[in-house]
């Protein structure tokens, strides 16, 4: 069996390319790259070459390239431990991930653990995606930067359209049973008491986490209680049963989601998701944008027809990372680290700040829905997202306050 | 009132694609002994060859085309897969089946991509039959109702009056006893585990586009299969039946109950604010029919209807 | 043999059988594991075989239940995980030095975890054990799903989605072991590995492991002997579940993190393939499913995105073809090289692995030409400067001569065994 592994292993050796030199900066991409989640983490994973090649064709980091390579963490926060150590014994020294609280705490933790323990070896983590705000305040960490805004921050965003739109008296909660579901529930509830005072929260509910098969008994518990509104932090698989099942009740409640732009949702529902499903984002491609980044979303476009341009802070986060190595004029972690921090960069949809209190990038967020009257579509059909009237909601109203205590290493 | 019509309605329809799916595993189970767990896979190719057979026909075409294939497929496995792997045992069968349901998946992925498949409702059904309480009740579930009623006729005349359902039935407990008669007892079971893999397919084609076709749906509705096959009972169509119509319902009665264990067990001292307390019963609908399998098997093993222990 | 009756004495192993069959084999994986440290391996590879270490351990406590007591269970990363899960708490309060384990020093953490696993078997143990077959498989699958459900509604005992994570770098220290540093852990790991097989290769030879066999072949025979197979079937569950547990609390020392995925099917799966594809007849098999799989999982990636589909072909292939896995390969191998005509076995070996190979390659060309042929970013397979591309003539040859030349090899080969047979 042995002599089977080695050659297969020795056969496909070949394909895996690995161009290491003295001067290109690691960056390893720690997520699910095979199995239920690999298409999401592939989506980004993409993103990330795409904005490396950017960076080296200009020239690179202070002359030194940038290289990208995949870690395929199954989802599963051990085995990430393992890939992480293989991504710091290769060299690496920047750790990229996005899919899952669970991992991103892990990762969090070995990163501390492994700055403390091997001191000269320092790495930094940029989470572009886990979403759970503890990331940036009780828990937070010098070595961790967080570009994606955080759920609390997705909800202000949120709750702050719906302050502005009188149409909106009661709303309805639901999510996935679990610490996010709570965390996003408990937030538009604290949010909406303080913005909106006059109105109900008709409905409270948790499901369990993937099991549900047919939100159709929900979706008529939703609209039994006469509910104007509803928001979710729901992902996966139960965004697109949620919302299928909304599509065919025939009702036209609008949906806040936190991930209605997640692959396939919008596909799986096809025409119903017109004005009703919405989401925020730090940015849709049929926004207003320079013609440099409409290039860019053809670009993306035609080299992995499989996605759509939709990981626009994978861009935020190489190239703050590239101006940060540069102001500091080299590509050691806590020199980049320390550059990062109060670091301002224009980027296409707006200015986006990274907080040294807390390492939470603040950006302007943008409210969305579907519309089939758009520039780009997204998983290949004619729908796309749109900007709705007052969706535009500036840094400072999505901000949220940090109660982070950081250590700063000397 | 309408939360009652509601979980009525969705229950039935939701236990009867339910019962499509496990019907077929049931027929195989009892047949063979084998639980078999790639039959969800069946149920997810169904759904991937009508979106196919859809796209460049039509629906209607799929509907009677992609069970057949599906059931060819399902009958090359037993022929070169299972067949073979019948001499190591039971266990040997139900992991054989197990790597299949992987491999199919990985496969499916390579030929219809990773993520979902735009699989649509037909537009001649896309309407709202009628209107409840504010709720629209979509055609194509009626249709599926349908559907599944004449299916389980179809099944019902097959079985109990025609002859190859006589000799399928007697194979299904004496397996020894038909061969001696001089029937071929091979090609029955390929027979039976062809019609149950169609019977999935079958589901596939009609359930495939009102959930998501993906390759993880196999994955998604895997499990409750077994929960259906086994408190139905082996080797009862009729406790399938009851079991999926059971199932249905009491998840969604569930989810219409939002009393927390707090509330209910309050007289205990139980708080609502507790970790425990604060579990409410429409949170745990999913979780019922696990908990309703261990159950049944440590007070009843022979299931609802079974005619023999497991 | 002419003599039909023969004496229990002459029965017994002679002391060098002994030797050979126990003390040896242990003695050289003592040795194996002294020599890995010496060979300076890279902190990857200490991570990697800690991995494989607490699933060696993991893998033969399921195949205490599997392999000799003939349970097929899907659900034994409960035990496992709840084991760790205990651990894990037993972390924060060594960290807080509060309670009655306050003083606990980590090192003899997967104590615990067996405490923990054996409870847990014990408890649900006791409704699911009563039958054998695919009454306790369907128990254990949906004792399994209620598990993990439950897993993420308490956050208390749980953690929620993000887990426990603790701080192995507390309390009394051992042997000098502050077990910081990854090539400190390693020892801890080697010894608990060894602690596991040896206990669990122990138990094997204990009357109650060869009464568990018994029930697994023949639950009535064991009856009329006075014993009653529910209740072996229930002990050797609680060991089996204890075993796991430990297995846990060093995955706990090792990952210092333990989430509730961790108790899903999805471990629950994976323990099942290994303990299956080493050989479930074998005390070594899962062992060698442990190495191998957990060499896959954590590397195989790395060359391929279809990896998942090479394992699910290894898998059926070895259901259908080689039921008592790896290790009944190589023991067969073994057994061939040293019976009567070795050089005839060799070559009818050579041959059937030559047909393999083939088969392989073409099989390799096949899913990696069709895996980049189906995610369109235009990228090609390219193997030793070959351009193998969807719409290249010799990318088909390359495909379908293996698999033709390596099929018919096979299938010869095993015409003329059975003709040698007859």
């Amino acid at each position: 069996m042995t002599i089977k592994t080695a050659a297969l292993a020795a056969a496909v050796s070949v394909v895996a390319v690995t161009a290491a030199s003295a001067d290109t900066i690691k960056f390893a991409f720690i997520d699910p790259l095979s199995g239920p989640f690999g298409p999401s983490g592939e989506a980004a994973y993409t993103t990330f070459q795409l904005a490396a090649e950017k960076i080296n064709e200009a020239g690179g980091v202070n002359g030194d390239m940038i290289e990208v390579t995949g870690y395929d963490n199954k989802i599963n926060p051990k085995e990430s431990l393992v890939q992480l150590q293989k991504a710091i014994d290769s060299g690496a020294r920047y750790i990229l991930q996005g899919n899952g609280s669970s991992v991103a705490s892990a990762i969090i933790d070995a990163v501390e653990k492994h700055n403390k323990r091997n001191p000269g070896e320092e790495v930094l983590f940029f989470n572009y995606a886990a979403v759970t705000p503890a990331f940036t305040n009780e828990r937070c960490s010098f070595w961790h930067f967080r570009f994606d805004a955080h759920a609390d921050m997705k909800m202000n965003a949120i709750t702050d359209y719906i302050k502005g739109n009188e149409d909106i008296k009661k709303v309805y909660l639901i999510g996935q049973d679990y610490i996010f579901g709570e965390a996003v529930a408990a937030a538009a509830e604290g949010q909406l008491g303080e913005k909106r005072p006059d109105i109900e929260i008709v409905g409270n509910e948790l499901h369990p986490l993937g099991k549900v098969k047919d939100f159709t008994p929900y979706i008529q518990k939703i609209i039994a209680s006469e509910a104007d509104a509803v928001i979710t932090g729901n992902w996966g698989a139960d965004m697109q049963l949620l919302m299928k099942a909304a599509g065919s009740s025939g009702s036209d409640i609008p949906y806040f989601t936190f991930y209605g732009g997640s692959l396939g949702a919008v596909s799986s529902l096809g025409e119903a998701s017109i004005g009703q499903l919405h989401q925020v984002t730090e940015g849709i491609t049929n926004q207003d944008a320079s013609d440099e980044q409409y290039a860019l979303i053809e670009e993306y476009k035609e080299r992995f027809p499989t996605y759509d341009y939709y990981y626009h802070r994978a861009f935020n986060t190489l190239n703050m990372f590239d101006m940060a190595a540069e102001k500091a004029g080299s590509a050691d972690p806590i020199a980049v680290a320390k550059a990062l921090e109060g670091l301002t960069m224009e980027q296409a949809y707006g200015t986006v700040t990274m907080r040294a209190e807390d390492h939470q990038a603040q950006q302007p967020l943008f409210i969305s829905t579907v519309s089939d009257d758009v520039k780009y579509g997204v998983d290949n059909i004619d729908l796309g997202w749109k900007l709705v009237e007052g969706g535009e909601i500036s840094a400072e109203a999505a901000s949220a306050p940090t109660t982070c205590e950081m250590e700063r290493p000397e | 009132m309408e939360t009652i019509v509601f979980a009525l309605l969705n229950g039935v329809i939701y236990g009867l694609l339910l019962f499509m799916l496990s019907s077929g595993l049931t027929l195989i189970f009892s047949m063979m002994g084998v639980l078999n767990f790639a039959h969800a896979s069946f149920y997810m190719l169904g759904a991937y060859f009508a979106f196919t057979i859809s796209g460049s026909s039509s629906f209607w075409i799929a509907l009677f085309i992609a069970p057949v294939l599906v059931g060819l497929v399902g009958a090359v496995v037993e022929r070169y897969g299972l067949r073979k792997v019948h001499a190591n045992g039971h266990v040997a069968e139900l992991l054989f089946t197990f790597g299949l349901a992987y491999l199919i998946e990985e496969v499916v992925k390579i030929v219809y991509g990773k993520t979902s498949v735009d699989y649509r409702i037909p537009d001649l059904l896309d309407f709202p039959a009628f209107t409840i309480y504010g709720a629209s009740f979509p055609a194509y579930r009626i249709f599926m109702l349908f559907v599944a009623i004449g299916m389980l006729v179809g099944l019902w005349v097959l079985l109990k009056k025609t002859r190859a359902g006589l000799i399928i039935q007697a194979a299904l407990t004496h397996p020894h006893m038909v061969g001696h008669l001089g029937h071929n007892v091979p090609l029955i079971f390929m027979t039976v585990f062809g019609i149950g893999c169609a019977l999935a397919g079958l589901a596939g084609v009609i359930g495939g586009n009102i959930f998501v076709t993906d390759p993880a749906m196999a994955v998604q509705m895997g499990p409750i299969v077994f929960v259906v096959v086994v408190v139905g009972g082996i080797g009862s169509l009729e406790g399938a039946f009851l079991a999926s119509l059971l199932i249905g319902l009491l998840q969604n009665f569930a989810v219409g109950i939002s009393a927390s264990f707090g509330e209910i067990f309050g007289f205990l001292g139980l708080s609502t604010t507790s970790e425990l307390g604060s579990i409410t019963i429409s949170s745990l609908a999913p979780m019922l029919p696990f908990l309703l399998l261990v159950l049944m098997l440590i007070f009843r093993p022979r299931g609802l209807m079974g005619e023999q222990e497991l | 043999m002419s003599n039909a009756t023969t004496t229990i004495e002459s029965l017994q192993p002679s002391s060098a059988a002994k030797f050979r069959q126990r003390t040896l084999p242990i003695l050289i994986f003592a040795a194996v594991i002294f020599a890995i440290p010496m060979t300076d391996p890279s902190r990857t590879m200490y991570s990697l075989m800690h991995q494989i270490g607490i699933n060696i351990v993991f893998a033969l406590s399921y195949n205490m239940i599997l392999g000799k007591a003939g349970l097929l269970s899907f659900g034994h990363a409960v035990y496992f995980g709840l084991g760790g899960y205990f651990c894990m708490h037993v972390l924060g309060w060594i960290e807080d030095g509060v309670g009655p384990f306050g003083n606990y020093p980590v090192f003899f953490l997967p104590l615990l975890g067996f405490g923990g696993g054996a409870l847990a078997g014990a408890v649900i143990g006791w409704p699911s054990c009563r039958k054998a077959g695919t009454t306790f498989a369907m128990i254990s699958l949906g004792v399994a799903e209620l598990i993990a459900a439950a897993g993420f509604m308490f956050d208390s005992l749980f953690g929620g989605e993000e887990g426990i994570s603790g701080d192995r770098m507390n309390g009394p220290e051992m042997f000098g072991l502050s077990l910081g540093p990854i090539d400190e852990v390693y020892w801890f790991i080697a010894f608990w590995t060894v602690v596991g097989v040896i206990g669990m290769f122990a138990f094997t030879r204990t009357p109650l492991g060869k009464l568990s066999e018994a029930t697994r072949d023949n639950p009535q025979r064991v009856q009329f002997i006075g014993y009653n197979p529910q209740q072996v079937r229930y002990l050797v569950f609680i060991i089996a579940g204890g075993f796991a547990g430990m297995a846990g609390g060093m995955a706990a020392v090792n990952y210092e993190i333990f989430t509730p995925e961790s108790l899903s099917l999805i471990p629950s799966g994976f323990v099942l393939i290994m303990a299956y594809v080493g050989g479930i007849t074998y005390f070594a098999g899962p062992i060698m499913g442990a190495i191998l799989l957990t060499y896959m999982q954590s590397m195989m990636s790395d060359f391929t995105e279809a990896w998942l589909l090479y394992l699910g072909l290894m898998f059926v292939a070895i259901v259908m073809y080689a039921p008592r896995g790896i290790a009944g390969i190589v023991f067969g191998f073994v057994d061939g090289i040293r019976g009567g005509n070795a050089g005839a076995y060799f070559t009818a070996w050579i041959i059937r692995l030559v047909g393999c190979l083939l088969m392989l390659l073409g099989a390799i060309v096949l899913i990696e030409m069709s895996v980049r042929w189906s995610n369109g970013y235009g990228e090609v397979f390219e193997p030793f400067g070959l351009h193998l591309g969807h719409t290249n003539v010799l990318t088909w040859i390359l495909i379908i001569v293996p698999l033709v030349a390596g099929g018919y090899i096979l299938r010869r080969a095993s015409r003329e065994e059975e003709e040698g047979a007859a």
